[in-house]
């Protein structure tokens, strides 16, 4: 002891010289990481051995879960992420590795969902060798992510994931990757703290409003006779506050709320206020409201073509103020009277400041005029079904899923597809982050991997995915990713054995041609969960689906439940392709399904 | 049922709405690939490029500066600047076009042939475009010349029907007057 304190001490760098893989360690355990979504290959290894090596030293602080397929590892990192606002990080091999990510990548760009991929590549005298696994992991992905890097050089590591870290964090949430050569994981650096490194761009995105604007949307707002609040996920991505203000700001305006599908959850259900969901399959108040108010604040939502309908007839008299993060967004597909660039949430908190500022009250007489337009909205019961007495209806099965699952602490995912605006519209969310949904690239296979993401993120509560026959086959694999690592997700299908949101659109679009949208060879789904360790569960009696949901949600294991539904069901209400917010097909509308849609309309998505 | 307007949800061409040129100066962070990220985007979105220059411009500081010559209606160009922006390794974007101050300037060589009048002719055009003569044959010659787009385009013109064999262009630089950097 006493001779070691006489010898000169270690200077601080050398002490913190490590590899490029232990770097990689270090900066994921500073970065306040806690779980990592990935699958070993051999440009990867260095680091799944500095894993190996920490998780001796150190127990468990990092945790590794290996998925069975890459996209499996962005669609779990995705559900962490988006169930705690924590980013989700990847760790995936070059190659095929990364190819096999890059859907799960695509999709968090388009739902801003922060993630942070790591891709290992060849080392870097084998680039551009066309070496084995090498694929040109930056050059694909460039338009993949929101930034990028391949480091070619050990000293630039620990800035490169440190920065990744917070461009994948702030402004406009979305995936960072860092591909990093094979030599450089071997080779020794000097480690930086997220303290201690100088970012080398000049990224700096703004988040507070602008006070002027702000003056301008409060001027609006307190003169409104017929305001609706148009709110999507910005607001979840702002963080939990962002929710209370906006719930906050409501109330002092007394203006009704819509949401697209990403932000549901922002705005509690059960408050009457809310108008349910807006756009393609959203209700006939919302998408009316949306259609006849005088000034519309969009918060955090970026009037995406699904919500809008038919653009030139889009909310043709009203003012309307947008709030974003994202500059590009404002006046991106449609112009707007007030424009605030900012976080959601610092954007509501200040509104609420001027509105209180300046005195202002709700316009009682003017808004009770709105909510009597509201209520007639709200009498043609847009959701409505017919239930039967043999067959289970897949509104009826959301339905009964939600009241048998709403008083616990629930999570709940989705695949793509009708079961997805069924869940959307009949399951009734009542906070934020609850609720994860591929949105902007609609996703098939991205439902159970979320859901498992979910789970490790919160492993006392019930997570469900809501899912489809088809969509489930695509990510199924990841069924054994659950059995390895006890996660009791539910995985709840509504099975009508056709792509049901292809089948419906060949009928409304394709003279009923239904071409390749029915699956003529189904797997057994209880066999198959029995085959992989899980609980199976069939239900096709209108009769038992509340026992069998019972004896689904009370099972400590996963779960496959094949729940049989009507197999022709159409999701309504809908805006058909190329028609207006005030022109929907709801239920007992009585349209010839087939001839709602003209030849315009036809040729959209 | 007469309906003069679009009825397609995807519709945002706003068909008869004027396209302007614009000249957009990037300082941009000088790494492997950013040329291909400001590409990119104008390839994904479906903006044109009209012309494109790109050099490093600050050794130290690791800088490059990309002009870009676009085209599109205002609310087009409005988001190319916003879409340019998001680009984290773009440090600054600067609408010449929209800013009185921003000078424009391109280099052009122009090689003409023929004989006689029109030989002749070229010469005279040149010396009142001031332009510089690099090369002679006893058949040809190639011109230097720089000024604003407009003015290459109007000696090009000229030289077209005096025997104008090829052209190649620089593509736009950009600098604002007065003693203030970008």
């Amino acid at each position: 002891m006493t001779a070691s304190t006489t010898k000169t001490a270690p200077s601080q760098s050398a002490a913190r010289e490590m590899t490029g893989a232990e770097i990689v360690v270090q900066a994921l355990v500073d970065q306040g990481v806690d779980t990592i979504f990935g699958y070993p290959g051999g440009a990867v290894l260095p680091i799944y051995d500095a894993l190996f090596q920490d998780s001796e030293r150190n127990g468990d602080r990092l945790r590794h879960i290996l998925v069975r397929h890459e996209q499996g590892a962005t669609h779990a990192a995705e559900g962490y992420a988006r169930s705690t606002g924590k980013p989700g990080v990847v760790l995936v091999t070059s190659g095929p590795g990364a190819t096999n990510a890059i859907t799960g990548i695509v999709d968090a760009l388009m739902d801003s969902i922060p993630m942070v991929v790591f891709t290992g590549q060849v080392p870097t005298h084998l680039i551009g060798t066309d070496a084995f696994q090498e694929a040109d992991t930056v050059g694909i992905t460039r338009a993949c992510t929101k930034h990028n890097y391949l480091v070619k050089d050990a000293a630039d590591l620990p800035r490169v994931i440190h920065e990744a870290f917070h461009i994948a964090t702030s402004g406009r949430p979305g995936p960072v990757l860092i591909d990093i050569p094979k030599d450089i994981q071997f080779a020794r650096s000097v480690y930086q703290g997220p303290d201690e490194v100088t970012f080398s761009h000049g990224y700096a995105p703004k988040t507070k409003g602008n006070p002027d604007r702000i003056a301008e949307a409060v001027a609006l707002i307190a003169k409104a006779r017929k305001p609706v609040f148009y709110t999507g996920g910005g607001v979840i991505n702002a963080g939990p506050g962002a929710s209370e203000s906006l719930r906050a700001f409501a109330a002092m305006t007394g203006a009704p709320v819509t949401s697209t599908l990403m932000g549901l959850g922002a705005f509690p259900a059960a408050d009457p206020a809310w108008l349910g969901m807006l756009g393609m399959h959203g209700t006939f108040e919302a998408n009316n409201a949306m259609h006849d108010c005088d000034v519309m604040i969009c918060v955090g939502a970026r009037f995406d073509d699904r919500v809008t309908g038919r653009l030139d007839a889009f909310s043709p008299g009203s003012k309307k103020i947008h709030i974003d993060i994202d500059a590009s967004s404002i006046n991106k597909n449609v112009r707007v009277d007030v424009g605030i660039i900012g976080d959601a949430g610092s954007v509501l908190d200040d509104l609420i400041a001027a509105w209180k500022a300046g005195g202002h009250t709700a316009n009682r007489n003017a808004l009770d005029d709105w909510w009597r337009q509201i209520d007639a909205w709200r009498a043609r019961q847009c959701l409505s079904y017919r239930a039967s007495e043999t067959v289970i209806k897949p509104q009826q099965a959301i339905e009964r899923l939600y009241a048998l699952t709403k008083d616990r602490d629930t999570y709940i995912t989705t695949e793509v597809g009708q079961h997805q605006m069924w869940a959307a519209q009949h399951y009734r969310f009542q906070e934020p982050n609850r609720w994860m949904t591929s949105g902007g690239l609609g996703t098939m296979g991205y439902g159970m991997p979320a859901a498992i993401g979910a789970q490790l993120a919160h492993p006392g509560s019930l997570v469900i995915d809501i899912a489809g026959e088809a969509s489930i086959q695509m990510c199924i694999q990841e069924l054994s990713t659950a059995i390895q690592y006890e996660l009791p997700i539910k995985i709840f299908i509504l099975n009508n054995e056709w792509m049901g949101m292809v089948r419906q659109w060949q009928q409304l679009l394709h003279g009923e041609r239904y071409s390749h949208s029915y699956s003529e060879s189904l797997p057994d789904f209880v066999k198959l969960a029995e085959a992989y360790g899980a609980v199976g569960i069939r239900c096709s009696d209108p009769a038992e689906l509340d026992a069998k949901i019972l004896e689904m949600i009370d099972s400590p294991r996963p779960v496959v439940f094949d729940c049989r539904v009507e197999k022709n069901e159409n999701c309504l209400p809908m805006i058909p392709s190329g028609k207006a917010h005030n022109e929907m097909i709801l239920p007992d509308g009585g349209e010839d399904m087939g001839s709602v849609i003209d030849d315009a309309g036809r040729r959209l998505v | 049922m007469t309906d003069p307007q679009p009825a397609s949800a995807y519709d945002l061409s706003h068909a008869g709405e004027v396209e302007n040129l614009a000249t957009f100066a990037l300082l941009v962070d000088n790494e492997s690939g950013v040329l291909h990220r400001v590409v990119g985007l104008f390839a994904a979105r479906g903006y044109n490029i009209e012309s494109l220059t790109v050099a490093e411009t600050d050794r130290n500081a690791h800088t490059s500066r990309i002009t870009i010559v676009t085209r599109g209606a205002p609310h087009v160009l409005e988001q190319i600047e916003a879409q340019l922006k998001k680009v984290v390794s773009v440090r600054r974007v600067h609408d010449v076009t929209r800013d009185p101050r921003g000078i424009e300037r391109e280099l052009a060589l122009v090689k003409v042939r023929g004989a006689g009048t029109d030989r002749v002719e070229a010469l005279r055009v040149a010396d009142i475009f001031r332009a510089k003569v690099v090369d002679t044959t006893s058949e040809s010659f190639v011109f230097e010349i720089t000024g604003a787009p407009a003015k290459i385009d109007s000696f090009v013109d000229l030289m077209r029907p005096l025997g104008l064999v090829e052209l190649t262009r620089t593509g736009v630089l950009s600098i604002e007057r007065g003693p203030e950097g970008m």
